[in-house]
C-alpha cells in the first residue's frame, strides 16, 4: 500500500493527543497489531511533545507531522522550526535532558528508539529539528 | 486527564483516568504533591486501571512522586497498568525501583 497524510497545528500541549491518535487512525490502514499501533502513538507522543516543549520552548509556532505508508512500513515526520539542536548525539542518550522542568524524565529518545525500528534526528540550532522514525508493522498477519 | 483522590488514613489513593502525557503532567503533580503536603501523606497509591495511554511525561510524574514519599519514610505503590502503560514504565526501569501490583 502506498498512502500519505500530512497536517501541520500550532505547538499547543493540547493538540499532543490529536497527533498521536491521527498518527494511530492513519496507521490502522495497514494490517497492524494492537502493541505495534500502542508503540506507533507512543513514539509519536514523544516526537511532538519535544516539538513542542523543547522546539518551541516558551514560544508559538507550528509542527508538522507527515505519516507515510509504503508497503507495510510506516514512516512517521515529525518538523518544527524551532530553536534546534546543539549536540545530537547527547540529547538522545537515556535521561539525558536538557530542560530545566525537573520533572523531564529525559527518556523521549529513547522510546522513540526503542518502539520504532529506525530513528533518525537531524537539526540546526536557530533553524529547528526533524525527527523521522520507522517501523515495519503486520509481520505476525504473514502465513 | 482527570484525578480523583481517596484517603485511607495517612494513604492517599489517586485514580487517574485518560491520557497522562505533557498536557496534563503538571497539574497531576501539582494536585498530588499538595494533598501530600496538607494532609500530611506518607503512603501514596497510583491506580492506572483508568489510564488508556502514558507517555514518558508520566516517568517524570512518578519518579517526582516516589521521590516524595521517600523522603517522607513511605511507601508508593502503582497498581493496575495497561500494557501500553506497562511497557513504557518497564523501559525506563522504573519496575526496578518502585513497587507495583
Ligand atoms: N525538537 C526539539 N527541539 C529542541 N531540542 C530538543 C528537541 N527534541 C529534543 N530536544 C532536546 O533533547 C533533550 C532530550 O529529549 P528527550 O529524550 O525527549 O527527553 P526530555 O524531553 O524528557 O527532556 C531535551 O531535553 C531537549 O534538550
Ligand atoms: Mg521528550
Amino acid at each position: 500500500m502506498e498512502n500519505y497524510i500530512k497536517i501541520e497545528f500550532p505547538s499547543k500541549s493540547c493538540n499532543e493527543a490529536f497527533a498521536r491518535a491521527a498518527a494511530g487512525a492513519f496507521a490502522s490502514q495497514l494490517d497492524i497489531t494492537v502493541e505495534e499501533l500502542a508503540d506507533i502513538k507512543t513514539a509519536v507522543s514523544e516526537a511532538i511533545t519535544n516539538a513542542i516543549v523543547h522546539g518551541y520552548a516558551g514560544i508559538r509556532g507550528v509542527v508538522e507531522m507527515q505519516c507515510r505508508i509504503s508497503g507495510r512500513t510506516i514512516e512517521i515526520t515529525v518538523i518544527d522550526k524551532g530553536r534546534g539542536i546543539a549536540d545530537i548525539a547527547l540529547a538522545m542518550q537515556p535521561l539525558y535532558s536538557g530542560s530545566d522542568d525537573e520533572e523531564r524524565s529525559g527518556m523521549g529518545f529513547t522510546v522513540m528508539q526503542s518502539f520504532m525500528d529506525t530513528l533518525h534526528v537531524e537539526s540546526q540550532v536557530g533553524v529547528g529539528t526533524t525527527v523521522t522514525m520507522t517501523k515495519k508493522v503486520g509481520a505476525i498477519f504473514d502465513d | 486527564m482527570e484525578m480523583r483522590l481517596e484517603y485511607l488514613g495517612s494513604t492517599l489513593v489517586a485514580k487517574l483516568d485518560g491520557e497522562l502525557d505533557q498536557s496534563c503532567a503538571a497539574e497531576i503533580r501539582e494536585r498530588i504533591d499538595n494533598e501530600i503536603n496538607l494532609h500530611g501523606i506518607t503512603n501514596l497509591v497510583m491506580d492506572f486501571n483508568n489510564v488508556s495511554f502514558m507517555d514518558s511525561s508520566g516517568i517524570g510524574v512518578l519518579i517526582g512522586r516516589y521521590k516524595q514519599i521517600k523522603a517522607r519514610g513511605g511507601k508508593m505503590l502503582v497498581i493496575r497498568t495497561q500494557p501500553q502503560v506497562d511497557k513504557v514504565i518497564e523501559l525506563a526501569g522504573l519496575k526496578r525501583i518502585m513497587d507495583f501490583d
